[in-house]
């Protein structure tokens, strides 16, 4: 079976200098993964090679066995914005906001099918928002802005999640809930990605670990990579109050 | 003087029938564009874009084509060479479209002092609605009336595009397609108001009814009809207050939708002191 993702010796450049150099990864279909590494590392720019957003100079990437201009006909990859990078004062409705996933799929005039509306119901349910489908973005909590964001992802049918810190800015709540969601996500078998800076929780979420450091340092089973010697080459060495299993 | 005669007795003259036709399609158009421009943060292109194409103006009087066709070729090459600059500089944008439309509006003002007296500057910068002639009012309506139908028709993808363009992008929309055919709408409202508000006001045309919609509602299908409620309202009756008072059409406009916007403004702002007393009050 072909992997979610296969990033194949891809280096991205900006400005004539490498954000990402020879980078590769396989990730298989139906895991967490926890992307971490330093700010300016690579997290967001791998993202956008997964999303094909960004166009790699050398190498290649396959999303579910196509390269990613296919992949994005078919939906099969949804990002999750960082809270901060969304207009909340945007007048849109969590309705709406879900409905955008269909866009893709729609024809030209983007008119809401039956069809349609069931994906977005559905994907409200899933994630628990039903009852605020009325609502203006603006006026949820940050834990339920999230949701609503997954719940796009979900209508989308997406197989694949990329999540932008998503538990930024979450209380202790909110963010157990939003991991018992993603856990419920993984365990359907969606893959699901995310870029984070909180490592104390990581182990207990992620089945895989990347470390990101302009390539990928190191990947695999959350026990094998996420060791204090490579998360240690990761961040430079500053990670004093982390424990590690090993 | 009863109120039907007051509204009945302007139309019996064409001229004003003809004004107060191209002012309402002028007010729909702007109105629909300015609730996209807003949430995007695009009003400064309204602005650079506008006046860019005074230079445009010029030379078509020069060669002697229509104004709307020069105007429209100078809004295209404004917005190119905003683009231009800013995929090859690391200068920041609003600094760009300060640069560039300033400087195309020196060239127009250079053009029109050296080569021709006969252009009135005044009605290119405020326009003069109510002596638009036939063959304007019928290119503003022709041009406006497709603006404000390709807007209505593809307001969706319009509007996925200003929420979450990485969004767009990543299910595969042609987000650069939706960029441009929105710069083009731009350009063409801005050069077939041209007349009626002229190139100064229209700036306002294209900002404040959507901005007034904001402040009433959270619902965008909402917002675009309230935009184009006080846009046309605002568009026609400053028509007849210039028809009856004998003041610049296109100032009346402008004033009229900047006043509703500070009556809402203004409302909002006590309405929303008085719910806050209220709560205190019940709190203790």
């Amino acid at each position: 079976m072909v992997n979610a993702i296969e990033i194949n010796d891809v280096s991205v450049q900006y400005d004539g200098n490498f954000v990402l150099e020879n980078t590769s990864m396989n990730i298989p279909y139906g895991i967490l993964m926890g992307v971490i590494g330093m700010n300016g590392a690579g997290k967001s720019t791998l993202f956008k090679v997964i999303m094909g957003l960004v166009q790699p100079v050398t190498g290649r990437v396959e999303i579910c066995g196509d390269p990613p201009s296919v992949s994005q006909k078919h939906g099969h990859v949804a990002y999750v914005p960082q809270n901060e990078l969304v207009d909340w004062d945007f007048p849109v409705s969590v309705y709406e906001v879900v409905m955008m996933g269909r866009v893709g799929l729609q024809n030209i005039f983007k008119t809401p099918s039956k069809e349609d509306r069931e994906y977005v119901e559905n994907a409200l349910t899933k994630v628990n928002m039903m009852d605020f489908v009325g609502r203006q973005i603006g006026e949820l909590s940050g834990g339920q802005k999230k949701r609503v964001f997954v719940a796009r992802a979900l209508a989308q049918g997406a197989d694949i999640l990329l999540l932008d810190e998503p538990f930024a800015g979450l209380d202790a709540v909110s963010e157990k809930s939003l991991t018992k969601l993603l856990v419920d996500l993984k365990n359907e078998g969606k893959t699901v990605i995310l870029a984070t800076h909180e490592l104390t929780s990581l182990p207990d979420i992620c089945d895989q670990v990347a470390l990101v450091r302009k390539t990928i340092v190191a990947y695999g089973p959350t026990k094998e990579v996420f060791t204090r010697e490579l998360v240690s080459k990761t961040f430079d060495g500053i990670m004093h109050n982390l424990k590690f299993d090993n | 003087m009863d109120i039907i005669q007051f509204i009945v007795e302007p139309l019996q003259y064409a001229f004003m029938l003809k004004a107060v036709v191209v002012s309402i399609v002028v007010g729909a158009a702007c109105a629909l564009l300015s609730c996209f421009l807003i949430l995007k943060g695009w009003s400064l292109l309204g602005d650079a874009i506008s006046h860019a194409v005074l230079p445009g103006v010029v030379v078509a009087y020069i060669i002697g084509i229509p104004f709307s066709i020069g105007a429209f070729f100078f809004a295209l090459l404004a917005v190119v060479m905003i683009g231009l600059i800013k995929t090859n500089t690391k200068i920041k944008e609003d600094a760009i479209m300060g640069i560039v439309f300033t400087t195309m509006f020196a060239l127009g003002l250079i053009l029109i002092s050296k080569v021709t007296s006969t252009i009135d500057l005044t009605h290119v910068l405020f326009g003069e609605l109510l002596g638009i002639s036939d063959e304007a009012a019928i290119y503003t309506i022709g041009t406006l009336t497709l603006v404000a139908a390709i807007i209505l028709i593809f307001r969706r993808s319009f509007l996925v595009f200003c929420f979450d363009v990485v969004h767009a992008q990543s299910v595969g929309m042609r987000v650069r397609y939706i960029h441009y055919a929105f710069l083009i709408l731009l350009a063409i409202t801005i050069t077939g108001s041209l007349q009626t508000v002229g190139i100064i006001l229209v700036i306002a045309m294209l900002i404040t009814p959507g901005s007034t919609a904001f402040l009433i509602t959270k619902r965008f299908p909402v917002m675009l009809q309230i935009a184009v409620v006080v846009s046309v309202f605002s568009s026609v009756t400053g028509s007849y207050a210039s028809y009856y008072y004998d003041v610049s059409t296109g100032g009346a406009i402008v004033f009229l939708q900047g006043c509703i916007f500070l009556l809402v403004f203004g409302y909002q702002t006590i309405l929303s002191k008085m719910k806050l007393k209220t709560k205190v009050q019940q709190m203790s």
